[in-house]
């Protein structure tokens, strides 16, 4: 456990010294801002229309953390592409395999290093709707299960990504086929909607789905145990591959 | 246990695909121990270095580190092992005092003796200038040492180099040879290379290996044991006289006039021949030592298709 957290400190520290994370979460915060400055705008515009069934923290909240999910699709595999496949280019890797660390602590550490950058991503998000605080009453609650919503979401994207890094020595191939491999489970979404067999398991399979009731603030646990089994699922792999790598 | 042998590989394979990089191939580290690794590139010498610092996993063989079985229990074995890689592993966006605590969090120092382990590390590798500098931005000779220093860190009772001079102008070859040779003292080491002098310079043993097999394996001083000694003498006398002087064994009269003599296994009869040639007014004008040179080995041994190995197994 002492060696998992040794890595992740200094994983989370090699992401906050790349301007790459800062670019990331600044463009991020530049496009949410504009989605959330435009969503209040037409709030306050068509309030009347809302009526008493939808509360600012419903509209906002919601919306905005519907859109950051698209956002944090494209971005996280930026993120996890340098995890292995950059140190396997830069020969780094062989720091941690050469290292008394099994597999498993050396995965467990990347993964919790990404956290602390899933950590400061959902900071920020929080910021944002939490400002209208001061100027009206906001259901903290549903704004709490949109944020683990989007953490679980991330979660599941930084295993998938941290996986198909261990794939390849090319970063912007391990980006390139995160971001498809994210694409693609996102849309088993539509196989889930057609009139054909194993419709429902489609549908349950998808990454979305289970992210529409967390962001509309239904807490069910099958959900959060969805992308609990999704990371965990991805996380095995990628200590597969690198144990297959290694014989 | 006998922890006399810090490392014991025993009949070690690596195959890829269908290419054998390393076959059958046996190997001893005793205790304060300087082993050279020898060989022309593509011999496995990389291939082997791997399998023992435990990053690739040999097709079959078996490693005990310090009499832990490197597959059984890898942690444990790997504890007392540090590593420097062909390319050093070092984290360019990080400054070399962080980047060296972290390898010594890594590799099991307590947090409280990580600060005097770094201290100890930057001060044997000569990194005490550089320490808040990040890696990145530091010479190729300079991120070498970084790894030399990750690798000895935790003070491990084996450090296994692959070829730590590569690409290095001959001042820090200089430098990072006599660091070997100081590593050396604490430490055993193996240490890969392809360049002779450079083994013989800092090595006390010998392995050289082709086509993934160890062709030659011996102390490094029996290179330079004498074997011949050429002498010139103005007024040479005859057989009998010469081979009177003990450790002599056969007189040969080489063509250019000066003359061969054979001498016998750890004898070294120059200072009797010089004494003797003065008291009797030979007119010495020449005495040497011929040796095999490690390079004669070295190219006898590597550059043909047939191995001594497999010359042995031929005859057998």
């Amino acid at each position: 456990m002492n060696t998992v957290f040794t890595i992740a400190q200094t994983e989370a520290r090699r992401i906050f010294v790349s301007p790459l994370a800062w670019a990331v979460l600044a463009v991020m915060q530049l496009i949410l801002g504009f989605v959330f400055i435009n969503m209040l705008m037409d709030y306050a515009r068509n309030a009347a229309l809302t009526g008493q069934f939808m509360g600012v923290a419903d509209y906002i909240g919601g919306g905005l953390y519907g859109f950051a999910t698209i956002i944090l699709l494209l971005v996280m595999p930026l993120l996890t592409m340098r995890m292995f496949a950059e140190e396997r280019k830069s020969g780094t890797l062989t720091l941690l395999l050469a290292a008394p660390a099994s597999l498993i602590e050396i995965v467990l550490g990347k993964f919790f290093g990404l956290f602390a950058f899933m950590l400061a991503v959902i900071g920020l998000l929080a910021l944002m709707p939490l400002t209208l605080l001061s100027g009206t009453h906001l259901d903290v609650g549903r704004i709490a299960a949109g944020l683990l919503g989007l953490l679980l979401m991330m979660m599941s994207f930084g295993a998938a990504g941290l996986f198909v890094s261990t794939l390849t020595k090319e970063p912007t191939i391990a980006a390139v086929a995160s971001f498809g491999l994210l694409l693609l489970v996102w849309l088993i979404q539509i196989l889930g909607n057609q009139q054909i067999p194993f419709a429902a398991v489609f549908s349950y399979l998808s990454l979305i789905g289970h992210f529409e009731s967390l962001r509309r603030g239904i807490f069910n646990s099958a959900d959060v145990i969805y992308y609990f089994l999704f990371t965990a699922f991805f996380l095995w792999l990628a200590v597969l591959r690198l144990d297959m790598e290694r014989n | 246990m006998d922890n006399a042998n810090l490392i014991e590989a025993r009949e070690l394979s690596r195959r890829y695909g269908m290419t054998h990089a390393v076959s059958g191939l046996s190997l001893t580290l005793r205790k304060g121990e300087i082993l050279g690794l020898l060989g022309p590139n593509g011999a496995g010498k990389s291939t082997t270095l791997k399998m023992l610092a435990g990053c690739l996993a040999p097709s079959s063989g078996s490693i005990r580190i310090n009499g832990i079985d490197v597959g059984e229990n890898p942690k444990a074995a790997k504890a007392n092992l540090g590593y420097l890689p062909e390319q050093p592993p070092v984290y360019p966006e990080l400054t070399v005092d962080e980047y060296l605590r972290y390898a010594a969090g890594l590799h099991g120092v307590p947090s409280a003796e990580r600060a005097s382990a770094v201290t100890r590390a930057k001060q044997s590798c000569g990194l005490g200038d550089v320490a808040e500098r990040l890696i990145g931005n530091l010479s190729k000779g300079y991120q070498q040492r970084v790894g030399i220093a990750q690798a000895i860190i935790h003070r491990p009772k084996v450090v296994i180099l692959d070829e730590p001079t590569v690409g290095l102008d001959p001042n820090q070859i200089r430098e990072i040879r006599s660091l070997i040779a100081t590593l050396g003292q604490e430490h055993s080491v193996i240490l890969s290379s392809h360049i002779l002098p450079e083994i013989q310079a800092v090595c006390g043993r010998v392995m050289i290996i082709n086509k993934g097999r160890v062709v030659y394996n011996e102390a490094v001083d029996k290179q330079a044991r004498v074997s011949n000694v050429i002498l010139g003498l103005k007024r040479a006398p005859d057989a009998a006289a010469l081979k009177s002087i003990a450790g002599v064994t056969r007189v040969q009269l080489l063509p250019s006039g000066q003359l061969r003599l054979t001498v016998a296994d750890n004898a070294d009869p120059r200072e009797a021949l010089a004494e003797a040639a003065a008291k009797n007014g030979w007119g010495l004008y020449e005495l040497r030592a011929e040796g095999k040179t490690l390079e004669e080995v070295f190219v006898e041994l590597t550059s043909g298709e047939i191995t001594i190995h497999e010359s042995l197994k031929d005859a057998a």
